[in-house]
């Protein structure tokens, strides 16, 4: 299956499913935090790979990026990726202290926060397809926004000239925790969803 | 310029990439014309891959691309040399999964096909796990590499 071959019906209902699997990822965050946490509807997006460092604010933007991988019956690719006060107000928030740099116990709470959300994502993607899903432990880099970026856009690579992924922003109440949040299947996991919902 | 990407410059022009990371980027310089050119490669070889149509994508395809239009703007083939920078590991796992390790891979590819074209490599900095912002000037051919934690350097 070819990206070019996928029809606005097919967007609908991977953006459909990404909204209840990242709702209930977004809802275990705010769970953790105790705080308010709110979303945009997920976005299918196909861009060509020079541009996609751009969605993050520029390729040289100082970014946090926790990957997993995606095995069993969908395999690809989960990340969770904040910008750098981000991910230090998140872990202040969850570690209950303040103005500490991004430390050892910084960087273990904001991996066990992507293994979190990302499984809670992933556990409602395989309830509504029936398949199986697991992750991989999350690694997490500190680096420029492209860098990151470039690990799944190489994935891609392998089988398009555009990357394909579904994005999610969400937003905690106060605004002081922004992230993005993307799902990124290969596309042989993406025929394997979209046949198991019946659309393919 | 950006992933999947290659573009040549006569002097006083400046070519640079940002946030490279897996990817590697690969100088190619004229100094007796000061024509440089730059690839962005994301995988190490085109014969791997059904879908090769953008031939920048790709180690092999984009060094052969890039030389071409060098010498298309006046470069001369025996006068390139080669700097190589980027090809690092962003996220570590257990796993020796071929994603994971890929930019080694774009290394080695680069080195054997630039081995191949008989394009000396002069200097390199490649490696690590730490994405690179990289500027090669046309003047001089000398490459910037910029990083976030592991300093600035000219290579």
């Amino acid at each position: 299956m070819d990206i070019d071959c996928l029809n606005s019906r097919m967007i609908d209902i991977l953006t459909e499913i990404s909204n209840i699997g990242s709702g209930n990822a977004v809802t275990a965050l705010a769970n953790m935090l105790s705080k308010k946490v709110s979303m945009t509807v997920p976005r299918v997006r196909i861009m060509e790979f020079k541009d996609v460092a751009e969605i993050l604010g520029g390729e040289e933007e100082l970014v946090v990026g926790i990957y997993l991988e995606l095995k069993d019956d969908v395999t690809g690719n989960i990340m969770f990726i904040l910008d750098k006060s981000s991910a230090l107000n998140l872990t202040n928030m969850l570690l209950n202290r303040k103005d500490h740099e991004l430390d050892e116990i910084a960087i273990s709470a904001l991996s066990e926060v992507g293994n979190i959300i990302s499984s809670f994502y992933v556990n409602s993607l395989s309830m509504l397809t029936g398949l199986k899903i697991t992750v991989s432990v999350p690694s997490l880099a500190v680096d420029m926004a492209g860098a990151i970026l470039s690990v799944p856009a190489i994935q891609f690579g392998l089988i398009a000239d555009q990357v394909l992924f579904i994005e999610t922003v969400f937003e905690e109440g106060e605004n002081l925790v922004r992230g993005n949040l993307f799902l990124i299947p290969e596309m042989d996991s993406f025929e394997k969803i979209l046949s198991k919902l019946g659309v393919l | 310029m950006g992933m999947a990407d290659l573009n040549t410059v006569k002097a006083p022009g400046i070519l640079t990439t940002l946030g490279l990371g897996s990817c590697v980027g690969i100088a190619l310089y004229d100094k007796t014309n000061k024509i440089a050119g730059l690839v962005h490669a994301m995988l190490p070889s085109s014969k791997e891959i059904r879908n090769n149509e953008n031939k920048a994508k790709f180690v092999d395809t984009g060094i052969e691309l890039l030389i071409e239009k060098m010498v298309r703007e006046g470069a001369k083939k025996s006068n390139l040399t080669a700097k190589i920078t980027g090809g690092s590991q962003m996220f570590s796992f257990n796993s020796s999964s071929n994603i994971l390790n890929i930019g080694e891979r774009n290394v080695i590819a680069t080195k054997k096909k630039l081995q191949e074209l008989k394009i000396r490599i002069i200097s390199e900095d490649t490696g690590g796990n730490y994405g690179r912002t990289i500027e090669l000037n046309a003047e001089d051919g000398s490459l910037l590499v910029k990083t976030i934690g592991h300093g600035i350097k000219i290579i």
